[in-house]
């Protein structure tokens, strides 16, 4: 468990505080995949970094299991902080020496003289992010997916319990993302290691995340599951980021002209797979227009989010019959 | 003794086993001197970096009277430094003059020229290595060792040819003090007796060890280079 107490984080520019992050209290559970959301400036990247203390809290405490961080000398945070991988945005590399060699550095760094293991260890790692034949190559002959790989493998090196993961895929293609995800996805249920990540898209958080914290302006605006973060967001940054995700839905419900009530209906898991709306609307005798939808997945989970505008004397009570069977129904404001 | 193409082509010189032994001279200052800047240098620009504002331990106070301390060695014309430190020199190798005694001043006027370039090269060590490394759980110490020091490889030897270079040039200035070498037989036959074969000669060396130098140092660089 990763938990911030009462934290926050303010930056001394020029003799005047500049509050960087609003006290906030935050758990994180082991073994979830848990993002962090927020536009740029909105404090993300700070907020990832106190949790190895790269930052260091104006106030409150952080701790990790039973450890506090914030209490730690500079011996004891070194060793703590091998127990936490992280992988970067823009992979932080060392640009002299070889994929190996990157791969092998933090065992050296922690202390492992043993030739034979740093070559075992490597060669396994390498293995396990798909890079076994660029192991001599220097990293700048490798593609930003490929650098990310050995980011990851280098990251699991020491076997850490906890993976940071700051916008490790913003400079990736959107096909590469979906591989480097999928990767990481993997690690968090083969490995049991709870994966924090910042970014700035909510598809990241949408394929991979299990629960979500949006951040506006240094405060934590909204928190929940993703599912529910995002198929019901609250705060208008969420909705925003929601959006942005499904632009030419939001777009669609909100064209003019359109008779009838429009309401948003959600279905969630098991719910996705059975008819129940034509039932539904057949038995109450009501016309539906169909403005927007789709069906997908939020990481396992498969749901369905339709608009739909509905005219017909029995609405109301087609609505409780399709809140009976565990459809969410929100009225999508003209 | 036979004449020569050489003797014919510069009748005025006539000891080439000085001028040999000139060449040496000027090759052990170089060589001795290089190795000691780089001692010195190396550390001193690498504390410069640290301490600088923002930097892994940034002290301002104490960078800033380095810095000054650097500057102030770096201002000195290379003539007067010499001049200046001559009971230093004499204190530290025994004499003010020969190879022996043109090495202190040339190692404390490069020193701080070196280091300069050192500081300014691993600034240019990508912030996010080093905090990679910091994520890791590296020590300052480790840092240094594993990811300045490496990353900035490249930039160090063009450094240490660039300083090696200037070092030839002072070498040759410290001629006209007495420290022996080409910048000695150039000064004193070629501009004090007039004997301008000396001069061509000398000057054609310095070029040659230049030149040398600056393809040796840039062979280094475009190994190291990696990106």
């Amino acid at each position: 468990m990763i938990r911030f107490l009462d934290v926050h984080k303010s930056y001394r520019v020029d003799g005047r505080e500049i509050p960087a992050l609003q006290p906030f209290n935050l758990d994180i559970v082991d073994g979830e995949v848990f993002g962090i959301i927020g536009h740029s400036g909105a404090g993300k990247s700070t907020l990832i970094r106190l949790i190895n203390l790269l930052e260091r809290p104006s106030g409150g405490r952080i701790l990790i299991g039973d450890t506090e961080m914030t209490a730690l000398d500079e011996a004891a945070l070194h060793a703590q902080r091998r127990r936490i991988g992280m992988i970067f945005q823009h992979f932080n590399l060392l640009a002299s020496q070889t994929v190996a060699d990157n791969v092998a550095f933090p065992l050296r760094l922690a202390g492992e003289r043993d030739q034979v293991n740093i070559r075992v260890r490597v060669a396994e790692l390498l293995e396990r992010v798909g890079l076994s034949e660029h192991a001599n190559k220097y990293p700048s002959q490798l593609s930003g997916g490929q650098k990310q790989r050995v980011g990851i493998a280098r990251a699991l090196a020491n076997r850490p319990e906890i993976l940071l993961c700051d916008e490790a895929t913003s400079a990736l293609d959107p096909q590469t993302t979906a591989s480097v995800l999928d990767l990481l996805a993997a690690i968090n249920r083969e490995l049991k290691l709870t994966i924090v990540l910042i970014t700035h898209e909510m598809d990241v958080v949408r394929r991979i995340c299990d629960r979500v914290a949006v951040l506006d302006a240094g405060r934590i605006v909204e928190s929940g599951t993703v599912a529910d973060v995002f198929l019901h967001p609250r705060h208008a940054t969420t909705r925003r980021f929601v959006e942005e995700a499904l632009p030419e839905e939001a777009a669609t419900a909100q064209a003019p002209g359109v008779a009838g009530r429009v309401m948003r209906l959600t279905f969630r898991g098991a719910a996705t797979l059975q008819p129940v709306l034509s039932r539904v609307m057949r038995e109450h005798g009501v016309d539906f227009n169909l403005l927007a939808g789709r069906i997908d997945r939020i990481k396992e989970l498969p749901y369905g989010q339709l608009t739909l505008a509905l005219e017909g004397a029995n609405t109301d009570a087609a609505l409780a019959a399709l809140r009976a069977a565990g459809i969410e129904i929100e009225e999508v404001a003209a | 003794m036979m004449a020569s193409p050489l003797q014919s082509l510069f009748p005025n010189i006539d000891d080439w086993g000085e001028l040999g032994r000139a060449c040496i001279d000027t090759l052990l200052m170089l060589g001795g001197s290089l190795a000691l800047t780089v001692l010195i240098g190396l550390p001193l620009g690498v504390l410069l970096y640290l301490t600088g504002q923002g930097q892994l331990r940034a002290m301002p106070k104490f960078y800033g009277i380095v810095s000054l301390l650097v500057n102030v060695l770096r201002s000195v014309p290379f003539i007067i430094l010499m001049i200046v430190l001559m009971p230093v020199t004499y204190a530290l190798v025994g004499t003010k003059l020969g190879v022996r005694g043109a090495i202190p001043p040339l190692v404390i006027g490069a020193a701080p020229f070196f280091a300069r370039l050192v500081e300014t090269t691993l600034r240019e060590v990508q912030k996010g290595v080093i905090e990679a490394a910091q994520a890791m759980g590296a020590s300052t110490w480790q840092i240094v060792r594993h990811v300045l020091l490496p990353e900035a490889r490249a930039g160090i030897a063009a450094g240490i040819t660039v300083t090696a270079i200037a070092l030839v040039g002072y070498t040759a200035m410290g001629g006209a003090i007495g420290s022996g070498g080409l910048g000695d037989l150039a000064y004193r036959y070629g501009y004090l007796s007039y004997k301008s074969d000396y001069m061509v000669v000398t000057v054609a060396l310095l070029v040659v060890l230049v030149q040398l130098l600056q393809m040796l140092g840039d062979r280094i660089v475009a190994r190291y280079k990696h990106h």
